[in-house]
């Protein structure tokens, strides 16, 4: 089985039921996306699949038909995407988590929706449980981030 | 130490009587210093100049030996250190460090003294200074009664400022200037001349130089870090996935096993069947356990598929088999003999000779600590030597359980405590790491790391006891004549020392935590503390008692405000009696528009004040009664923790505490069917989500005496604040958690 993740390509041979999580955590080594219910009630493994959010946990190796990111694709310490430097810039960790799967939502959220509403924010994250209650930070980092991911659009535009 | 530590296991007394191990040890060996921990290990080159800074060529590393759960300890731990040792903490290496008794926890059990915290006189202080004494000879390095900074705040000033006198002694030396001639500047010594000297240069002069005991430490004046808000020194590896907690250590051929113990929690397993499991895609061994089995495989969630196929033959349990037998036994307490009685003032019985104004009984729920992260640890046995990487608040006595099952010398166990993806007090448990480390002896030569299931863990937790509580009161002339407050619940000291094997005596503080204490003056004023014989393990859970009994009490007020025909706000600053707190109170007035409350139809405001952890917090929520249900709209919290060390890490404590305790009020119940645990998973166990979350306005106050950690001070009033809220919204008083088992919430 060929999967491509974070814009490399790998074979496995794994059971075509197991979910893309496991194959990522645990064939693969890449760790950013966590295991935190196994069900899809919490978000803590949320990926992007061709560019949408998914749920690795419950989401077979077999159903993956589409290029996988990452957090850990989405940017790196020397090279943050807006998310996550705005994430750094309201402080929003605190366990940090479910920050990369709350992350990716966001990153997801913002690429659909670059400006959104409180209520979009809200939908767009409800599946993403954070027992910290990072909350009002994470609201304040999304509209961040939505000011910064335009700021880079008009810098590319000049 | 050997010796000592025998002595510390037979007679050490924990609880109101923790003192007694004063007497016990003696005051010289109390003063005998530990062992630094830093110095094993040591390379050419390397220095570590006190158990705190470790100097080798590439730079400058600090110690911050407190569990990093999301309460920020490790950037404030450092920031006390860099602030006397004059360096960034940007420009630095931040480690956990190694399990030792040197980094024991001295303020830990202070909370323990029968003294309420506003009590400053020299008795009380006596005996707060006093559960040093035994602290130091448990020698425990725990993370838990937000006593990190209280702890650390001296003591780790006092490591930073030592380190830098011996670097400046070595940079003398080496300069052949007059020491008191040089100064520090960000990581390096500087003469007058000019000339400058890197601290990563000056190790090897350093290794040699005792650090002095006393060193003097910087008028806070002074300070350039420590007062200011510190970016987080885990906040860029936590946003970009690089974070390591101990579910993504990797090892070379590492393999992933999981746990099914007997959900009848502390019963074991009779027999069980594996067949099909051993013949599963991946798995490697099934390895048998006091209470259930572990599967080995090469991924984990092979291992999780092949560990719902064993079938088990289960011991029973003997404690009651529903959640309405656990109320039973709660409230059968009652009527047995009292577990404390640390407050009777006036004359209580008298005051109620013609009845009470008011009485009724509350009662909590069982609750799930239910981290982020599932419970898990990687343990590595080969050529007699345990590697343990575990996220944990306990990691002295990680290594204690690793050397016992191991059967090894304690010297011979590494525990490395990673990022926690939560704790709450559930990370203070050695099950999980036990767990794991049985998987790895049996399985000698090859890393292991040992997940339990999301199912697993909410099943097998030690829970914040289930509790209850009776109460009668008089009101007269728009004030509190008498409260007569009786509480009952499974001592949580009892169960969670029990399992480290630590016997405690006399009464359990923690049964009338932030009920007997709180600073009112109530004419006849009696609070008395029931024991529950032990069912579920119970443990610590985020505020302990304080989280149970901040509910009863401040409804309770709140419920006597209302009987007194007073505002609940003046009501409480009339009979108060501590002039920080009024400070808070007052505060959150101000911050909340009090006055104006209920002005909005369908609104409702209420007040709940709580000290826990000698932290004085007032929190006011407010809710609007929708057809949809209840909202939460607004939270706003005064605190006052004596000295804010970080004050943008604090305002997130509340968020954190807030949000938690608020999850708990609405949502959370644990019970209990067949003997077991009926909640699974995040679908019958939920905490509130984004949609639902309140705005939330902060303010900290520095009038206390001392400095106080606010890990777990935010959590207590939430509950309270919002069922007054739902009071005042909707007349309706309710004296249960969880709420929603009474009135809807909109929680869309």
């Amino acid at each position: 089985m060929k999967l491509t993740v974070n814009e490399r390509e790998y074979e496995i041979d794994v059971d075509s039921r197991m979910p893309l999580l496991w194959v990522l955590r645990d064939e693969l080594g890449i760790t950013g996306p966590k295991y935190g219910c196994g069900m899809a009630m919490c978000g803590s493994c949320t990926v992007h699949l061709g560019g949408r959010p998914v749920r690795s946990c419950i989401l077979p190796v077999a159903a993956v038909n589409a290029e996988v990111r990452t957090i850990e694709g989405l940017g790196t310490p020397d090279t943050l995407h807006a998310v996550q430097a705005a994430w750094v810039e309201m402080q929003v960790a605190q366990c940090g988590y479910c920050q990369p799967g709350q992350i990716m939502s966001a990153a997801a959220l913002l690429e659909a929706s670059p400006s959104p509403s409180d209520e979009e924010i809200d939908r767009a994250l409800s599946g993403n449980l954070c027992r910290c209650g990072t909350y009002p930070r994470i609201r304040s980092a999304v509209h961040a981030a939505a000011a910064r991911l335009q700021g880079e659009l008009r810098g590319e535009a000049d | 130490m050997g010796r000592a530590r025998k002595i510390t296991r037979r007679v050490l007394l924990i609880g109101s009587a923790a003192v007694a191990g004063g007497v016990v040890f003696g005051y010289w060996r109390y003063k005998t210093p530990h062992e630094n921990p830093l110095k094993r290990g040591l390379g050419p080159g390397e220095a570590a100049l006190t158990p705190y800074v470790r100097i080798d060529a590439a730079g400058v590393t600090l110690i911050t030996p407190r569990a990093e759960m999301g309460q920020g300890v490790h950037t404030t731990l450092a920031a006390l250190l860099a602030e006397e040792l004059d360096v960034d903490l940007d420009a630095v290496r931040i480690e956990h460090g190694p399990a030792s008794s040197a980094y024991f926890n001295a303020a830990v059990l202070e909370e323990g003294v029968p003294f309420a915290a506003t009590d400053t006189s020299p008795m009380a202080e006596r005996m707060r200074r006093m559960t040093r004494v035994p602290a130091k000879f448990l020698g425990m390095q725990v993370t838990g009664g937000s006593s990190s900074i209280p702890d650390a705040f001296v003591k780790m000033r006092k490591a930073g400022a030592a380190a830098r006198e011996v670097l400046l002694t070595a940079a003398a030396a080496e300069l052949g200037e007059d020491r008191a001639a040089l100064s520090t500047a960000r990581g390096a010594v500087v003469s007058p001349s000019g000339r400058q000297l890197r601290y990563e240069d000056l190790a090897v002069a350093a290794a040699d130089i005792d650090p002095p005991a006393d060193p003097p430490l910087k008028p806070a004046a002074q300070w350039r870090l420590l007062g200011r808000s510190q970016p987080r020194v885990d906040m860029l590896a936590k946003c970009t996935g690089t974070a390591e907690f101990s579910i993504d250590v990797r090892l070379e051929n590492m393999l992933y096993a999981t746990v099914r113990r007997n959900p009848q929690l502390g019963a074991g397993v009779l027999d069980f069947d594996a067949e099909t499991a051993r013949g599963m895609r991946g798995v490697r061994e099934v390895i048998a356990l006091p209470d259930g089995a572990a599967v080995v495989a090469s991924n984990t969630w092979y291992a999780f598929e092949a560990a719902k196929t064993i079938r088990f033959d289960w011991q029973p349990t003997d404690y009651p088999a529903d959640t309405d037998g656990h109320l039973a036994a709660v409230l059968s307490a009652f009527d047995g003999d009292h577990d404390s009685r640390f407050r009777d003032e006036g004359k209580v019985d008298d005051a109620f000779l013609e009845g009470a104004d008011l009485e009724g009984e509350y009662r909590v729920p069982y609750l799930a600590h239910a981290t982020m992260e599932p419970l898990n640890a990687v343990a590595w046995w080969r050529d007699g030597r345990l590697d343990i990487w575990a996220g944990n608040q306990l990691p002295t006595q990680a290594v204690k359980e690793g050397a016992a099952l191991a059967g090894i010398d304690e010297e011979h166990v590494h525990v490395h405590t990673s990022y926690l993806g939560g704790g709450f007090g559930r990370r203070a448990e050695m099950d999980f790491i036990k767990a794991a480390v049985t998987v790895a002896v049996a399985i000698e030569g090859t890393p292991v790391k040992t997940t339990w299931s999301r199912e697993e863990d909410m099943t097998h937790d030690t829970y914040r006891p289930l509790a209850a509580a009776r109460f009668r009161a008089k009101v007269d002339a728009g004030a509190a004549t008498a409260l007569d407050l009786e509480l009952s619940a499974p001592s949580v000291f009892e169960s969670q020392f029990g399992r480290l094997d630590v016997p405690t005596v006399g009464p359990d503080i923690s049964i009338v935590q932030s009920a007997w204490d709180q600073p009112y003056g109530i004419p006849n004023h009696r609070v008395t503390g029931y024991r529950v014989p032990l069912m579920l393990p119970v443990s610590s859970w985020r505020s302990v008692g304080a989280s149970q009994n901040g509910f009863f009490h401040e409804c309770i007020v709140d419920e006597m405000a209302h009987a007194a025909g007073k505002d609940p706000l003046d009501f409480r600053l009339d009979m108060l009696t501590d002039e920080v707190s009024r400070g808070v109170i007052e505060a959150v007035a101000e911050l909340s528009d009090w006055g104006a409350a209920g002005s909005a139809p369908g609104h409702g405001k209420g007040l709940a004040f709580v000290l826990s952890f000698g932290v004085p917090t007032a929190e006011v929520v407010e809710v609007v009664n929708t057809p949809k249900g209840i909202r939460v709209l607004n939270v706003w919290a005064a605190v006052d923790v004596g000295t804010a060390l970080d004050p943008a890490n604090i305002e997130a404590q509340l968020h954190s505490g807030i949000n938690f305790g608020l999850s708990a009020a609405i949502m959370s119940e644990v019970t209990i069917r067949d003997g077991q645990v009926e909640q699974s998973n995040f679908h019958n166990y939920d905490a509130l989500r984004l949609p639902q979350a309140p705005r939330i306005a902060v303010r900290i106050l520095e009038n206390g005496h001392r400095i106080r950690g606010i890990g777990e001070p935010g959590t207590p009033p939430a509950a309270p604040a919002l069922a007054n809220a739902v009071f005042a919204a909707t007349g309706q008083r309710i004296r249960e958690l969880p709420l929603k088992n009474h009135v809807r919430f909109d929680l869309a």
